[in-house]
């Protein structure tokens, strides 16, 4: 109680609170406008935020990926376009409605399930903070390395259908995060005799080429286009009150949010798949799914909004990012030198707090911005893509040559800015690069300082939670093989 | 042959035309880089196996090729898309705007930020087809808005461009600081 009274105490600073409405009003329109989304935003400003202070940096950040789905909502309910990547299964129930003539009921029930699923997993993470605080000291670096593992293992055999493209792409992430001066036998690897090589390829580099500049050469290298939406007639408010006629989707669907976002490497849209099955499966108009039906919205409004503070939990108790999002934000922890990790919730359970009440705050600011501005962001979505490809590129270069005024960061930007349209056309995944990059250095470190304390392999797991990690990677793999097996038969 | 067409089914994937090629591309890359683990990634005489620097340089190459060997074989097993050549010609279009961005990015320390900032604005406006004045002046004016955004109230680290060496004293600190 008294960390959640300090925490609320920190948000009070009127330097938080200007980022907090930065972060989640920008999130919005940010989320709203097709091309953009949540990662070019925060790939953008992360090097802005380094001469902020940490909980003022975070606040924005995290007001951007908290908020950024409710936008995508928009154009994806009006223009059967998602704002958003996550917002793509919205457009299945979203755009019927409004083709029927239910567009204001259609964004009025997405904005309220955003809102329920946001809440929703704040007040679980809340609650479950003691509890987090008493496990997270049992994770020595034996069990930050198996469950950082387990994370690899996961992002590579979520994506399913691409689980080879992922592992790929996940090992060559690993290999990214290698390349330079190995810091401590001062090792050259994969330097080729390069000086611009030895101090390696940073990580907001690569996330500044994949994300942003890659969505910028695609816009623009692509024909133009200019959505037309119709605006909105009538009040939104009335959702609140037509979701709890569908409550029980709404809470469930949040619970898959908040258990999918804390499983690092799956994410937003497990939680939907899950979600979305469970309401059609418990629904008594399962036909309408897929046609404009109310609870198929709920679920994956829901579900996905509830995933960016339960992927808070692996970040701030383990240092363990999920997805891309929460990895661009270890990069904010570090340069702050804020580590996150079982000692960030022994010492600075404050501070925790006050993120977790910051993600609490911008749910309400961003649904009473909603209420009044529907209207606003409806003519917003219409800007051509090619404009917003120019705006990116021109943002991309704040991102990268702020960073170190390099230019060498600025070239190395490209080629994976280029690699990212190629990766992206052929519909393959980005993440896996950059959590093979995050975890490829959180698993070589935690290995290496283990190995003092292990003679044989078995002490890898000879303690508790070392030893259910253990058996987690083993039934992981076990049930996807299974799986492909069962399908395979199946045809 | 129902073995083989078992392993056809098992193999089979989604995939959009070009994945062939960058499958190709990927596993020569990943190939490429094993053969150069002995050179860039050496092993030390003594130490464990596990703490070598050589050890995840390693796990990360074979499990690159081990990986990009599957996605190859199964672009291979899946059915022929055509439109291969035309996408990887798309690919190669963007490479064009990487060109823009390295032109930008090497003449704001020269010739400054605002000023660079406003003319990229407007010449990508022009080369993605926009000639009304109403959308380059947009252009314009956003321009101005990154600049005085991202310059002069979050002080980010830009510096100032070479050319303003030679402006009036009076004015030359305030360039260098905010433009």
């Amino acid at each position: 109680m008294d960390a959640l009274i300090s925490g609320a105490g920190l948000l009070l600073d009127w330097h938080v609170i200007i980022a907090l409405l930065i972060g989640s009003i920008g999130g919005v329109v940010i989320g709203a406008i097709p091309g953009v989304g949540a990662a070019v935003a925060i790939a953008i400003l992360l090097p802005a935020t380094f001469s902020l202070p940490p909980l003022v940096g975070l606040t924005m950040l995290l007001g951007i990926y908290g908020s950024s789905m409710y936008g995508g909502a928009l154009p994806a309910v009006l223009l059967n376009t998602p704002g958003t990547a996550v917002n793509a299964l919205t457009t299945y129930d979203g755009y019927p409605m409004t083709q029927r003539g239910e567009g204001r009921r259609a964004v009025a029930l997405a904005y309220s399930a955003s809102f329920v699923g946001g809440i929703i997993s704040i007040i679980a993470l809340i609650a479950l903070s003691p509890l987090l605080a008493l496990i997270a000291p049992m994770f020595g670096s034996r069990e930050i390395f198996l469950a950082a593992l387990l994370g690899i293992i996961l992002v590579v055999l979520a994506h399913r259908g691409q689980t080879f493209a992922a592992g790929m792409l996940a090992a060559f992430g690993i290999l990214l995060h290698t390349v330079g001066l190995e810091p401590v036998n001062y090792t050259r690897r994969f330097t080729f005799d390069q000086s611009w090589l030895a101090s390696g390829v940073d990580l907001i580099v690569v996330v500044l080429g994949l994300f942003a500049l890659s969505q910028a050469f695609l816009l623009l290298s692509q024909p133009d286009e200019q959505p037309q939406a119709t605006s909105v007639q009538g009040s939104v408010l009335s959702g609140l009150k037509e979701l709890w006629l569908y409550k029980r989707v709404a809470s469930v669907a949040s619970g898959f949010g908040v258990m999918m976002g804390m499983v690092p490497g799956v994410g937003e849209f497990t939680a939907q798949f899950m979600a979305y099955t469970y309401a059609q499966k418990t629904s008594k108009t399962p036909e309408m799914f897929g046609k404009g039906s109310p609870e198929g919205l709920i679920a994956s409004e829901a579900a996905n909004n509830a995933v960016p503070a339960a992927a808070m939990i692996p970040l701030l108790a383990l240092g363990i990012p999920g997805e891309a999002l929460t990895a661009m934000m270890l990069s904010v922890f570090y340069v702050h030198n804020v580590i996150p990790g079982p000692q960030l919730f022994q010492n600075q359970m404050d501070f925790v707090m006050a993120l977790y009440l910051a993600l609490l705050v911008l749910n309400v600011l961003v649904l009473v911005f909603l209420l009044f501005s529907t209207n606003v962001l409806t003519r917003i979505i219409q800007v051509p893509t090619r404009l917003v490809g120019i705006v990116i590129l021109l943002l991309s270069f704040v991102g990268v040559y702020s960073l170190r005024n390099s230019m060498t960061d600025c070239a190395i930007a490209s080629v994976f800015g280029v690699l990212g349209v190629i990766l992206k056309r052929l519909n393959l995944p980005l993440v896996p690069i950059i959590l093979g990059m995050v975890l490829g250095g959180i698993m070589e470190v935690k290995l290496r300082s283990s190995m003092p304390r292990v003679k044989t392999p078995l002490d890898m797991i000879d303690r508790p939670i070392a030893m259910i990690l253990f058996a987690l990677i083993l039934l992981v793999i076990a049930l996807h093989i299974r799986t492909l097996i069962r399908e395979h038969r199946k045809g | 042959m129902s073995r083989v067409k078992t392993l056809q089914e098992l193999f089979k994937r989604y995939r959009r035309p070009g994945d062939i090629v960058f499958a190709w591309v990927f596993l020569i890359l990943s190939l490429f880089l094993v053969s150069q683990l002995d050179s860039q990634a050496p092993w030390k005489p003594n130490g464990k196996t596990f703490s070598q620097p050589a050890f995840w340089p390693t796990v990360a190459v074979y499990a690159m090729s081990f990986f990009a060997a599957f996605h190859l074989l199964s672009s291979f097993l899946s059915e022929r898309l055509e439109g291969r050549w035309s996408e990887v010609w798309s690919w190669v279009k963007s490479v064009e705007y990487a060109g823009w961005f390295m032109a930008y990015v090497s003449l704001v320390p020269k010739l400054g930020y605002l000023p660079m900032t406003m003319v990229f604005a407007v010449l990508l406006g022009l080369r993605a087809g926009y000639r009304s004045v109403k959308v380059l002046g947009f252009l314009l004016i956003l321009a101005i808005v990154i600049v005085v955004v991202f310059k002069g109230f979050l002080q980010v680290k830009i510096p100032g461009a070479a050319i303003y060496e030679y402006l009036p004293t009076a004015l030359r600190s305030f360039f260098l600081t905010y433009i």
